[in-house]
């Protein structure tokens, strides 16, 4: 390595606006780069390229089924917590061709796709959505079964993490042991600080991408201001789900009445799927041409509250909203854990912002447990 | 960030997604609606590669209609032919109904777990099947006549709404020939049924087995099942020798889709053939 570059692991302290170099670097490298940018009253992640597109002096206000952006004064440009999108859309996207087929000679050939996978750098990673990712590997490449399409994606990504400084009120990633701050999985981690970010170097990639910027290592004041921040977003942390009695209190109560208590408000949108950095479920379509002489086959995300999810020949297992949330909360909490050996829930708080009646899974959890079978 | 690939053993290592053509080379009808396919792969390669064990089943692909999952009906010991018994009722399966022999299909497989023979030597079996639940059991049948001197007693039960929907039955003759000992009931009989008359688990009651040393293997809608584990438990016979085959929504077949769920089991990796005593919490749980 060259002796301008830090090694990894080193903390490292750069003005904020060398950010754009580190861009510059991902860009150069070949990379494109997603990362948040403010659309439709929403931070969402799209393509960016500029320190410009980051929603600089946006922040959020997260509450159950309410989302609202807010200017501040502050010169922020990763001031808000997690937003509608995950990164789950880039790494397993909700449209995706699995293959074509052509009948050639009167004969079906399958043609699988060609084109080249993404190259993918991640900008603004946070703690519990870095734990999603580490869920999907688990769960689209841990098993017997690789999902060739998840792995020409994920293999190649770069990771930009960024320390949580501030908290809202739906999220309880410290429950779920995934945050606020990035521990692993990173190629560098910034933390915002008013005039520097500090940046932990995970990688050799990713101390090469500091070539450029005028690093330093970083001095006791930068680290002492991190640490306060870091203990500031802990302590904004206050929503709590309690996981040591998980899965064995959802098992115990698949017959609990609070599953019709919820079933009454639920309205089976499958937002909460949706937005779930770790919610995996697809289904399939098979257009073709008139003819019938051209096909492929399309996955797309599909949610076990859609009506046709569990539709077998005869009738559909789960007719009812109860049935759907319960399937849903009970993988998340409970089934998860015995299929992949991790809790499907990072405690990103998606699933109670994006709820249109404002469900809390938390809320959920604790009621079964005030009323637990014993 | 690069990633960490775990150390298993990946048993597809291009794309599991991507099926294979195969050529019918026999459509033979077994019942109302019910044909008998059976394929090769068109890729020698493929076909050399291949094999399955009873109770596994195929996802079978028509472009522009899509896949359905399948049983293999047919004998493991002769892999290079895929014989699947398709009730020909939904949107695949009425397009597959219309092909003709020298037509092409996709197939991806075998894919799940398949009927413990290997854990049956010297055990009696009673196999025990409603309607098209025949289908995946017939491998076990024909592996088992193959092998005769290797099991005790071996009984099917099998019943179906009316005997035009009994499967196989130009087979019955053979198997019983070989040592299969077949008892046969219809929900409803017609003009020329002689037979018996009732639903698939009242066949217990004409039928002495000891439970000791018995495997139950059975198949056919869950109802059905609920009221043989119900018969068989009766009997004394142990939970954990008890298998169901479980049929639920199936997009992938190999763990992606997520539709299959069956509480922490995925019936396309787990199942679909499952051990009743690892299921009993969650068997016959309402719209579970």
């Amino acid at each position: 390595m060259p002796p301008n570059l830090p090694r990894v692991s080193a903390s490292v302290a750069i003005p904020k606006a060398f950010l754009q170099q580190v861009f510059d670097s991902l860009r150069a490298a070949g990379f494109s780069l997603v990362g948040p940018t403010v659309r439709e009253g929403a931070i969402v992640l799209d393509e960016i390229a500029r320190l410009d597109d980051l929603p600089l002096g946006w922040t959020d206000e997260q509450a159950p089924g309410r989302y609202r952006l807010k200017k501040t004064r502050e010169a922020q440009y990763f001031g808000y917590g997690v937003g509608p999108h995950s990164w789950k859309q880039f790494l397993h996207p909700p449209r995706l061709r699995l293959f074509g087929a052509e009948k050639k000679d009167g004969n079906w050939v399958f043609l699988p796709p060609q084109e080249p996978p993404p190259h993918y750098a991640f900008v603004g990673v946070r703690a519990c959505d870095l734990a999603a990712i580490s869920v999907l590997d688990r769960v689209l490449l841990g098993g017997e079964f690789r999902d060739p399409h998840y792995v020409r994606r994920r293999e190649n990504v770069f990771v930009l993490a960024v320390n949580c400084t501030q908290a809202s009120p739906t999220c309880f990633c410290v429950s779920m042991q995934t945050g606020p701050r990035v521990t692993s999985g990173y190629d560098l981690a910034l933390t915002e600080l008013p005039d520097t970010y500090l940046v932990e170097v995970g990688s050799e990639a990713g101390s090469q991408m500091l070539q450029g910027t005028p690093w330093e290592p970083a001095n006791a004041f930068d680290l002492g201001r991190a640490a306060r921040a870091f203990y500031q977003a802990e302590r904004q942390v206050t929503r709590e789900l309690r996981t040591d009695d998980l899965p064995k209190l959802i098992y115990e109560n698949l017959e609990h009445p609070q599953w019709d208590a919820v079933a009454a408000r639920c309205l089976s949108c499958a937002n909460c799927t949706m937005v779930c950095p770790t919610c995996f479920c697809t289904t399939v379509e098979d257009p073709s041409n008139l003819r019938g002489t051209v096909a492929e086959r399309i996955r797309l995300a599909d949610s076990c509250f859609n009506g046709d999810f569990s539709h077998v020949f005869g009738g559909n297992i789960r007719p009812s909203i109860r049935s759907r949330y319960r399937q849903w909360l009970s993988h998340k909490l409970a089934s998860w854990i015995d299929q992949f050996g991790t809790s499907g829930c990072v405690g990103c708080g998606r699933c109670i912002t994006w709820c249109p009646v404002g469900i809390e899974i938390t809320e959920e959890v604790n009621a079964i447990r005030t009323k637990a079978a014993k | 960030m690069s990633v960490a690939f775990p150390a298993t053993e990946i048993r597809h290592p291009v794309d599991p997604m991507l099926p294979r053509p195969a050529i019918i080379q026999a459509i033979k009808p077994e019942a109302v609606g019910v044909w008998t396919f059976s394929m090769t792969f068109a890729n020698p390669a493929d076909r050399d590669a291949y094999r399955f064990q009873p109770g596994q089943f195929n996802m079978l692909y028509l472009p522009g209609f899509g896949e359905v999952a399948i049983s293999l009906s047919s004998d493991p010991g002769e892999p290079q032919v895929l014989g699947h018994t398709i009730r020909c009722a939904g949107n695949v399966t009425q397009a597959i109904s219309r092909l003709k022999v020298g037509d092409r299909v996709g197939v991806r497989g075998p894919f799940g777990s398949h009927w413990p023979l290997e854990n049956a030597a010297g055990k009696n079996l009673i196999i025990v099947t409603g309607g098209i639940g025949l289908a995946p059991l017939r491998p076990v049948v024909l592996s088992v006549l193959s092998h005769r001197h290797a099991y005790g007693r071996v009984l099917l039960l099998y019943g179906a709404r009316t005997p035009a929907d009994l499967l196989y039955t130009r087979e019955f003759g053979r198997w019983r020939e070989s040592g299969l000992e077949v008892n046969i009931t219809v929900d409803v009989g017609d003009e020329n049924w002689r037979g018996k008359v009732g639903v698939v688990p009242q066949l217990f009651y004409f039928v002495r087995m000891e439970h000791k040393n018995t495997l139950v293997l059975t198949c056919g809608p869950e109802i059905m099942m609920r009221f043989v584990i119900y018969e068989a438990l009766a009997r004394r016979i142990p939970k954990d020798a008890i298998y169901i085959s479980m049929e639920r929504n199936m997009k992938c077949a190999v763990g992606f889709c997520g539709h299959c769920q069956y509480g922490p089991t995925f019936i396309c990796k787990q199942g679909p053939v499952l051990n009743f005593a690892a299921i009993e919490p969650f068997f016959g749980k309402e719209d579970f």
